[in-house]
């Protein structure tokens, strides 16, 4: 079961690539392909990224272990196409113009969060190998991880600062990880305010 | 019918559709066919000519450029009352009625009415123009719109003195255009011009493209085309015009003022505050190509603006 799920779950991500791909060889990436494919791969990493982050909270609510085999690579694929978004702009619209990619990251903040949530990234995906995770330490590993919140978060600013009127879309993805963040926060902080209320009213801690 | 074939044109002259709208594969074959052939010139004239609009003389305000093919006209599109994505207008137009129509035309004229579209139409010679249109997010296109120049309607309806702007109003119908549903822009859509804008000679009012009425997504029945302007100043399916002393308030600016102002002129030097407004994506080409200051009409509209601050009248 587990050695067909995983190579599932793989093809799976793929396939929006596999689609556009489709798309491309019969004309249907509509009037203006690079502003389509460029969407299309930042939709991509953002759903990835919650994705990634939803893997955690929904492993403790249902107790279903097994997901967290997939959390690294569902992190990876969202690495994956933020780099095929990063190099649709750097290629397809600015051609390797390195001035005004410059220019552009210094004088556009959606440019500057997405390319610093993008940069975040490098870090997680260089480390993401069992030996290093392991070299690194179990510890360290998932505090140095922990920028994937960061990233995911630039992410929602860089779609937010980029439409025009409709906030809708950014908005959703901003409540999505607001409650997967939420939820994080609130595991952290319980157990303290429960210690905190004890210690007010005199009792001893639990042991 | 709205559209008449304009004089002069034989039907003989006329290309047909099917070549018309497969005239980029038709020159790719073409080109594809010539490789190893020593010029493009090689290919019979008849050939080449196929990839014009419309056949035969050039207008004065004409561009030259290739035209954009119908199916990128009529695809890909900013009309938010209808969905803020592009396929979106082409997708759900198909409820909106552009017929009966009136327009209401009204404040500092002489001649204040309700005008039903044939009889609004009626007076004028429809022609083609080619226009380059620039849409404020870095693309563009070259559209063959139908239509009249507004400055005829404007001297039909006599502004008084006092006339100094003309607002133009968009239909408002949510039952027929879902995006009216969505609070994202205010409703209706608002536009205006200076009186000496609307008067140039280059500002159109368009009832259609490709020598057909209009298509909903494109704005039918009856729309504004101000070609050295972003595109979003061509207010839609209009309804109401009305000559004023003071500047209207228009959508844009009222939902980011920072962002759209009152002229929105095409100007490469100065930036979107979030964008770069150097250069465009031409629909369908490779290559980003420079943008032009008024989109490439300045020697028609620069002398508008003499003196003006155009960083500042953004």
């Amino acid at each position: 079961m587990k050695s067909v799920v995983k190579p599932g779950v793989f093809v799976l991500a793929l396939s929006p690539l596999a689609l556009l791909a489709w798309q491309g060889l019969n004309g249907e990436l509509s009037a203006n392909p690079i502003d389509y494919i460029t969407d299309e791969t930042g939709t991509w990493t953002l759903r990835f990224l919650t994705l990634t982050l939803a893997i955690t909270p929904f492993r403790k609510i249902t107790g279903w272990s097994v997901l967290a085999r997939f959390r690294r690579m569902l992190g990876l694929f969202a690495f994956f196409y933020g780099m095929l978004h990063f190099t649709t702009y750097v290629y397809l619209d600015k051609f390797f113009s390195i001035d005004e990619i410059v220019a552009d990251i210094a004088k556009r903040p959606f440019i500057t969060v997405g390319f610093a949530a993008l940069v975040l990234m490098i870090p997680l995906a260089a480390t993401s190998a069992d030996r290093i995770a392991k070299w690194i330490g179990g510890k360290r590993w998932r505090l140095l991880h922990r920028l994937v919140y960061l990233t995911a978060l630039g992410g929602v600013i860089h779609y937010l600062w980029l439409v025009k009127a409709d906030q809708q879309r950014p908005l959703a993805y901003g409540a999505i990880l607001a409650l997967l963040l939420g939820y994080r926060l609130w595991n952290f902080l319980k157990p303290r305010l429960v210690r905190l209320r004890l210690r007010l009213n005199g009792e001893a801690s639990p042991v | 019918m709205l559209i008449k074939k304009p004089d002069g044109v034989k039907s003989s002259e006329i290309t047909p559709e099917r070549h018309y709208i497969n005239r980029r594969e038709f020159i790719r074959t073409a080109s594809l066919a010539g490789i190893g052939l020593t010029t493009a010139s090689f290919l019979p004239e008849a050939l080449v000519g196929q990839d014009r609009w419309p056949r035969g003389k050039k207008g004065p305000y004409d561009t030259d450029e290739e035209v954009n093919s119908f199916k990128e006209i009529t695809t890909y599109n900013n009309f938010y009352e209808f969905g803020t994505d592009k396929g979106d207008p082409a997708e759900y137009s198909g409820r909106f009625k552009p017929k009966p129509w009136t327009v209401r035309i009204d404040g500092e004229v002489k001649r204040a009415a309700t005008f039903n579209l044939e009889d609004l139409l009626k007076p004028h010679k429809l022609e083609d123009r080619i226009y380059r249109m620039r849409c404020v997010e870095g693309w563009s296109m070259v559209i063959p719109w139908r239509g009249f120049p507004l400055a005829d309607l404007i001297k039909r309806v006599e502004p008084t003195s006092r006339a100094k702007f003309v607002a133009f109003e968009t239909v408002y119908r949510p039952e027929e255009m879902p995006g009216q549903k969505s609070d994202v822009l205010g409703w209706p859509y608002a536009e205006g011009l200076r009186l000496d804008e609307a008067l140039n000679p280059l500002t159109i009012l368009s009832v259609g493209l490709y020598g057909k009425e209009l298509p909903n997504q494109n704005g039918a029945p009856l729309r504004l085309v101000v070609p050295w302007k972003y595109g979003f100043k061509g207010i839609k399916s209009i309804v109401k015009i009305r000559f004023v002393e003071k500047q209207p308030p228009t959508t844009w600016n009222l939902s980011a003022p920072d962002e759209y102002g009152f002229y929105s002129n095409v100007n490469p030097d100065v930036d979107h505050p979030r964008w770069s407004q150097k250069s465009e994506r031409r629909i369908g080409e490779f290559f980003k190509r420079k943008t032009l200051p008024f989109n490439g009409y300045a020697d028609q509209v620069a002398h508008l603006y003499a003196g003006m601050d155009l960083r500042k009248y953004f």
